[in-house]
């Protein structure tokens, strides 16, 4: 990690992990999409309408991981102004607001015809709604203030509140009655969902989780050529 | 094939759910690919203004 401080060691280091992290990402989502459309059976009670779950719960839980990364960065930020982890948490964040989006579309599009309702106001729904307008949130913020640092900080220390929103999405279902079904997949006592169903959705979470590293790398190769830029620009006319 | 795209009657439900992950995804694809690009050319055409910059941009990349 401390050799990660240094930004130009990050951009060799993430040049170098760049294609790799992009072709992982091409090959999982491409076999992903095989698996979810062709392969995988239609499920005994819903049909064909689970085919919807194999974007909808990778993009779930990316949607949770992108958010737990950019609070932790955020964290790191604060308390040790590591010089790499705003940049890490402000990359993170229009990503993880695209999972949530998904998240919540694709969930509307399954409960239409599963529940008979496109949204109920249970905890589950509104904790992942909660979720995006932190999101949206934290990218405000970033970009409220004139003076960057500060937009910086403001954001980040929403991103370190928010992360009690974590733990209701993962327990909501749990701890409150609601339409949503229950963990099937990550359960101390193993899975319950079937594994003609499991493995290709775990090919397509794999398919995600690459496609998030290969942008998160990308956008904080962006940032920090543009502090480069912008400190050539202001700081030495 | 026919049947493929009926989805079991369930098409308007599974198509647009796979379209709105393939367009946020790309979407942010090609925004960060486009937000990349601008800022290499930017900084490339700001180094090239300062040739002590360009030096050592040279050494270190």
């Amino acid at each position: 990690m401390p050799r990660l401080a240094n930004p130009s060691q990050f951009m060799k280091l993430s040049a170098a992990l760049m294609p790799w992290c992009a072709a992982a990402a091409a090959l999982f989502l491409g076999a992903g999409l095989y698996l979810a459309l062709f392969v995988a059976p239609p499920d005994y009670q819903q049909g064909e309408s689970v085919r919807i779950m194999y974007v909808h719960v990778p993009a779930a839980w990316l949607a949770s991981l992108a958010y737990a990364l950019m609070a932790g960065a955020s964290a790191v930020g604060l308390i040790w102004r590591h010089p790499l982890a705003h940049v890490a948490a402000e990359s993170a964040a229009p990503l993880g607001a695209g999972f949530t989006l998904i998240c919540l579309v694709s969930g509307s599009l399954w409960g239409e015809p599963m529940w008979g309702t496109w949204w109920v106001w249970d905890a589950r729904l509104t904790s992942v709604l909660v979720l995006f307008f932190l999101y949206l949130g934290f990218i405000a913020l970033e970009h409220a203030f004139d003076d960057r640092s500060r937009g910086t900080r403001a954001a980040a220390i929403l991103a370190v509140v928010g992360v009690i929103n974590l733990p209701i999405i993962k327990f909501s279902v749990d701890w409150w009655n609601t339409l949503h079904q229950k963990e099937s997949v990550f359960r101390l006592d193993g899975p319950t969902i079937a594994p003609s169903l499991l493995w290709p959705l775990l090919v397509m979470a794999v398919g995600f989780l690459f496609f998030f590293a290969t942008l998160l790398l990308l956008r904080m190769r962006a940032a920090l050529l543009e502090a480069r830029l912008r400190a050539l620009t202001f700081g030495n006319p | 094939m026919a049947a493929f795209f009926a989805m079991g009657g369930y098409a308007r439900f599974v198509w647009p759910a796979y379209a709105v992950a393939a367009l946020v995804l790309l979407g942010l694809l090609f925004w960060s690919l486009a937000s990349y690009r601008r800022i290499k050319i930017e900084l490339a055409a700001r180094e090239a203004k300062s040739p002590r910059r360009r030096k050592q941009a040279a050494r270190n990349p």
